[in-house]
């Protein structure tokens, strides 16, 4: 993913990466934001990692060589957060959920980017008929609750219940479908806007054909804002998966963990005033969107310069240049002719 | 108008048509439903008796039109017409987005309107972290919270369902009973029920409400530092309105036409944060009763209430940009 | 003293991405009563600050320093904007000094009336007044400002209004307090020449008649020369010189304040340009030949949509350059793109370089496209972000000479960034590293680069200073001469027009109303039209603005007979 241009050698590595650029221009509260972010994500995805070696017991283990855990013990010693009403570790859960949530949401993601993409591209450039009907169909498909269109999905792909690598699948997929219709819009948007502008109009006059125009001009520019809604996506596909597990539509319990599903299976312990159950993994899912989420809502506000904060200065700083109205560079002003000044 | 109202057709035709074929990939919802229980031979014969077994093209057909003329089906469960289920309780989800959306709109909207006045400053921060949170919390796991703490816990709130058996019982026995219980239990004009009603109300209502109200809040914030920046809110200012008043009218009411078009976005939202509410509180609406007959496997009640639910959203999405159409006056001129 | 504003040692400096960044610098101004003080400059010298800190309107990213003192109407207090109290400030934005904004139609809030946005500057001001009583006084303010029937304009919403109305509704706040002050921000920027000389009575009657004083800020010469008193120039945050308008138009001391009125075009001052080839004759196949060219674009829904040109006549022979002029909504832009093939044709005849337009097929005008070059108006979108300008100039090259290598290509763009004298390496630059004036340049030279036998440039000037207009305009004469390409130059300014045509062509709402050479249409024009809008057009002289603008009112007059 990147969101800066092609830079110029003079700019230093750290203002060219995607993120640490952001991390390096913000200020004030939007970098704690930014911050607390990534140390979330950070965490989130570390676990996701290492989860073999975080977690004290595996995601279907209900004994050891001391024998069985026992049912919705309290946390103790041994087993941290406790077990769950059916004997699992809940820590050991809560850990080895974030590998299936990552999984979900890398899959997911990934193919709804491409997918989307693409039908947005071609869509937004080519306009007509084609256009028209994936536009309603679209449309129709996003407003249409999301959480229900991935029950519908995942009864399709996998009859509801499955295995570790089955289940994300479906699970990814199902997401998959309710997230095309997302990125489909935008870069469609984006396509139609970017159509419009001067530079696609110039090599249109200068004869270049559809395909070169669509990949050189547009495609690049229509997806600079994608690693934001990847973002934002990513944090609404942990939901949905954990809405779906919820409803008993994630993975079985003994081929993964699954954060949703342990919250379902924690619905009977609440109302009997176990808390152990629920709020581990609840927190999990928390902690996590909120991580992914705060990073999208910083990049977001970094990306536009209205949005962006900064540094107060006295009224006697900085010195009066020409380059004050040229954003993102310096020029040399008087080498070609001195009075040229508008950007 | 007119063509935007024509437009909600192949909306709701579209995702008919696409429940429906999803929905066969994986076989008739005979099969789906009891297979494994009975033998192969009686399958195919309940499988032929309903007409399974003809072309998919013919069924489709024949759904469209049992759908035109608002038959949805009999749910294979407990044998009850489709449509008396959405009836029945449709109500109950009615009546909990109802107390969302109040919710939604006594928090997000406020809460947005301070978020933008006092932009990048410590109660923007605070703000913005706490809708993010909001959306971060998934619905069921605010529900469970607050179920723990104020039911479990402190015991002040009803732990799950609608109403007491006592007041279910009295609603039973009145007359035309609308099934919104609010409505209900006023028409009833025993206080002691109202309040009954309402305390069942409060922890499914603030669950589904704060989820909604954190989307709000951020639309709100978002679109309102958009007209904060306009030329006419600096005009205004070069007049010498106040700042609260620019940020009450001037920048509020531009801003609220593309809030009006996103919120009804949200309704679909709603729908499936509602599904989630209703089994977590044992709210027994269409949600709950979605994820009973999905648990039963009972596809024909699963897509009746799925088309159901599609035709609500594309209406309420029509019904909204007639109403953002008509409070911007560069329409309606 | 009776100065209404008092300026000193204003410095104000703005916090970006680069660091602070100094606007303003060490500025000191006074504008007396009932007197017009132009301040005038380039982009980034700093006018608009100065005048948003007039009225205190400087976003928070600004820290300012020094003294700018409003004096009331009726002189009874003086205030230092950059140290009152907020509530102070308030009271004195809208009655002490109020505010017009360049773009009329952003600066009216689209959802509330005309008349309520009047009536809510008054009621900020005075709580106790009645809404009736506003509402009397909103009405009485726009038949002042002249919007006819203001009874019923009242209930208007802004988008009711023309652009040229909505700046008198905007004026009509303004004035509504009476206050001592009006800072009037690029008030004609947006508008039409006719459009603007309308405002510029207005705005000279806001003085005359309201008493009131007016800060003018403005890029434009030959606005300062129709209504300025006074002339403050600034340049880079300094203000440079400041003499009354006569003795400013006629004896400038500061260097830049000469250039700058040596760069301001002026109708009848033809870039002279030695060995240029003459334009062939016109009976010779013209490059391009419209007959009773129509262009309507599609309306919604099936229902008719709009003409944007109507039975033109036009033909550009080789060689030639034709000067496309009009106002907003002419069609004049319309008729380029038809020319370069981005907008369809829908009736009569248009033929370039042989080819039929009218229902023209892609694989029939591809070939021709090498030999038509077009320069956008818009400098800041014309080229990609994302690819250098090399990358960018050597676009045609790559679409249309397959033949040519990289480094090949690259020697050509070289070569061609020579040509518009832009140094080599800036072909390694990408769009935003370059100015506007350098943009376009770069955007001429990718126009050039399969050296095309005709050059579309659709206002390639009207979005930079006029500094750098004027070289670029001068280089546009040379690389004509050099080449020899025809041209279709289109613009909003007939001076500017005037400058490099060999014949100049006057549209209005679609339709064809003058053509002849330069000294035919703008020395003797037979067309009303015409005559109102070269009268419109001010000229940066006082003297001779002051004879154009009789004109201009007996034009008027004896149009309205």
């Amino acid at each position: 993913m990147t969101t800066t241009t092609r830079s110029v050698p003079r700019r230093r590595l750290v203002d060219r990466l995607p993120v640490l650029k952001q991390l390096h221009q913000s200020v004030g509260i939007q970098r704690g934001m930014l911050v607390t972010g990534l140390v979330l994500t950070g965490i989130f995805i570390v676990s996701a990692f290492l989860a073999p070696l975080i977690a004290p017991y595996g995601f279907s283990q209900i004994r050891d060589e001391s024998g069985t855990f026992g049912t919705q013990q309290p946390p103790s010693a041994q087993h941290i957060l406790g077990t769950t009403v059916s004997g699992f570790d809940v820590f050991s859960r809560v850990v080895w959920g974030a590998q299936t949530a990552l999984g979900v949401v890398v899959i997911a993601v990934a193919l709804s980017i491409v997918a989307g993409v693409l039908l947005g591209l071609v869509s937004g450039y080519f306009g007509g008929w084609l256009d028209r009907v994936l536009v309603v169909v679209c449309d129709a498909v996003y407003a249409f609750p999301s959480l229900l269109l991935a029950i519908v999905m995942s009864i399709v792909i996998s009859g509801g219940q499955s295995s570790l690598w089955g289940g994300i699948f479906a699970a990814a997929i199902s997401i998959t479908v309710v997230f095309i219709p997302q990125y489909f819009r935008v870069i469609r948007a984006e396509t139609v806007r970017i159509k419009a502008e001067a530079f696609v109009e110039s090599a249109r006059v200068i004869g270049a054909s559809n395909g070169r125009i669509m990949f050189r001009h547009v495609l690049r520019n229509a997806t600079r804002t994608l690693p934001l809604i990847f973002t934002l996506n990513a944090s609404e596909a942990i939901l949905t998966l954990a809405g779906l597990g919820f409803l008993g539509f994630g993975i079985e319990p003994t081929a993964a963990a699954e954060w949703g599903f342990d919250l379902n299976r924690a619905i009977a312990d609440v109302s009997s005033g176990i808390w152990w159950t629920a709020v581990p993994p609840g927190i999990a899912i928390v902690l996590t969107v909120l991580g992914v989420t705060l990073v999208g809502e910083s990049l977001n506000d970094l990306s536009d310069p209205r949005l962006r904060g900064r540094r107060a200065v006295a009224a006697d700083a900085g010195a009066v240049a020409e380059t004050s109205v040229v954003p993102g560079g310096s020029i040399d002003p008087g080498t070609i002719d001195g009075t040229d000044g508008r950007a | 108008m007119l063509v935007r109202f024509l437009l909600i057709f192949p909306t709701i035709f579209i995702l008919v048509t696409l429940v429906f074929l999803l929905m066969r990939t994986t076989g008739d919802p005979i099969t789906a439903a009891l297979g494994g229980r009975l033998t192969a031979d009686q399958l195919a014969e309940r499988v032929a008796a309903a007409g399974y077994d003809r072309p998919l093209f013919v069924q489709y057909l024949e759904y469209l039109g049992q759908i035109f003329t608002g038959n949805f089906g009999t749910t294979l469960s407990d044998n009850r017409p489709v449509l008396e289920v959405l009836v029945v309780y449709g109500a109950a989800t009615v009546e909990l987005a109802f107390y969302a959306l109040i919710v939604a709109f006594i928090v997000g909207i406020p809460l947005g309107m301070i978020a933008a006045y006092f932009r990048d400053k410590a109660p923007d921060a605070v703000l913005r972290i706490l809708a993010i949170l909001f959306y971060a919390t998934p619905v069921f796991f605010a529900g469970l919270l607050l179920k723990l703490v104020f039911a479990v816990t402190l015991k002040w709130l009803p732990v799950s369902g609608r109403a007491s058996t006592s007041t279910e019982l009295q609603f039973a026995l009145l007359d035309g009973r609308s099934g919104i219980y609010l409505v209900d239990a006023i028409r009833s004009g025993d206080a002691e029920v109202i309040g009954d009603v309402l305390s069942h109300a409060v922890l499914p209502g603030l669950a589904l409400g704060l989820l909604t109200a954190g989307v709000f809040l951020r639309l709100v914030r978002a679109n309102m530092i958009g007209t904060l920046g306009t030329d006419y809110v600096d005009a205004a200012r070069s007049r010498g309105v106040s700042e609260f008043r620019l940020v009450r009218t001037h920048a509020y009411r531009p801003a609220l036409i593309p809030i009006i078009t996103v919120i009804g976005l949200q309704v679909a939202m709603l729908l499936g944060g509602a599904v989630l509410t209703e089994t977590t509180f044992e709210w027994k609406g269409l949600g709950f009763q979605l994820s009973e007959y999905l648990q039963a496997r009972d596809f024909v009640a699963v897509q009746g209430i799925v088309v159901l639910l599609a035709v609500i959203v594309a209406v309420t999405n029509f019904i909204v940009d007639i109403v953002a159409a008509l409070i911007d006056p560069r329409v309606r001129y | 003293m009776t100065d209404v504003l008092t300026i000193s040692d204003l410095d104000v400096s703005f916090s970006t991405d680069a660091g602070a960044v100094k606007a303003v610098d060490g500025v000191t101004l006074r504008v007396g009563e009932r007197e017009v003080l132009a301040i005038v400059g380039e982009s980034g010298s700093g006018k608009t600050v100065t005048a948003k800190t007039i009225l205190g309107l400087l976003p928070d990213t600004a820290t300012s320093s020094g003294a700018v003192v409003l004096r009331s109407k009726d002189g009874a207090s003086d205030n230092d904007v950059i140290s009152v109290s907020g509530p102070t400030l308030r009271r004195l934005r809208g009655s002490d000094v109020s505010m017009v904004f360049q773009e009329p139609s952003t600066a009216l809030n689209p959802v509330f009336t005309v008349g309520w946005q009047i009536a809510e500057g008054l009621r900020a001001h005075d709580a106790k007044l009645g809404r009736k009583a506003a509402r009397a006084k909103a009405i009485d303010i726009l038949r002042r400002v002249g919007i006819p029937e203001p009874e019923s304009r009242v209930d208007y919403y802004p988008h009711q209004f023309s652009g040229g109305q909505k700046q008198r509704v905007v004026i009509a706040m303004a004035l509504v307090l009476d206050p001592g002050l009006i800072v009037a921000d690029e008030p004609t920027t947006a508008l039409d020449v006719t459009v603007q000389a309308e405002i510029l009575d207005l705005l000279r009657r806001c003085r005359d008649e309201f008493g009131a004083s007016i800060v003018l800020i403005t890029h434009n010469m030959g606005v300062v020369a129709d209504l300025a008193d006074r002339v403050a120039v600034m340049y880079q945050g300094e203000l440079v010189e400041e003499a009354d308008v006569q003795t400013l138009f006629s004896a400038p001391t500061a260097d830049y304040t000469k250039r700058l009125l040596a760069a301001v075009p002026r109708i009848g001052q033809k870039i002279e340009v030695a060995e240029r080839r003459a334009p062939v004759a016109v009976d010779a196949a013209p490059i391009v030949a419209a007959r009773d060219l129509r262009i309507q674009y599609p309306g919604r829904f099936g229902r008719p949509g709009f003409v944007a040109v109507d039975g033109v006549d036009l033909t550009i022979g080789a060689g030639e350059v034709v000067g496309l002029v009009g106002e907003s909504g002419s069609g004049k832009t319309t008729i380029g793109r038809a020319i370069a093939g981005l907008t369809p044709v829908t009736g009569g005849s248009l033929s370039v370089l042989g080819v039929e337009m009218r229902g023209v097929r892609e694989r029939t005008f591809g070939p021709i496209r090498k030999d038509i070059g077009f320069v956008f108006q818009d400098p800041a979108s014309s080229f990609n972000p994302l690819l250098t300008i090399a990358e960018a100039v050597s676009e045609p090259l790559a679409v249309h000479r397959p033949d040519l290598d990289e480094r090949a290509a690259r020697t050509r763009v070289d070569e061609l960034l020579e040509a518009v004298q832009l140094p080599r390496s800036y072909g390694d630059r990408f769009p935003h590293e370059l100015s506007g004036g350098q943009r376009q340049r770069a955007s001429l030279a990718r126009a050039l680069a399969l050296e095309p036998k005709l050059l579309v440039a659709d206002e390639p000037t009207s979005a930079l200073d006029v500094s750098v207009q004027a070289r670029v305009l001068k280089l546009f004469a040379e690389l004509q001469a050099e080449f020899g390409f025809a041209a279709l130059f289109i613009s909003h300014d007939l001076a500017v027009v005037d400058i490099l045509s060999d014949r100049i062509a006057v549209l209005y709402r679609g339709r064809l109303v003058e053509e002849g050479s330069g000294e035919e249409v703008l020395g003797a024009p037979t067309e009303d039209y015409t005559r109102r809008l070269l009268a419109s057009l001010p000229v940066p002289d006082p003297v001779a603005q002051r004879e154009r603008r009789e004109e201009l009112a007996r034009i008027v007059a004896a149009e309205r007979a």
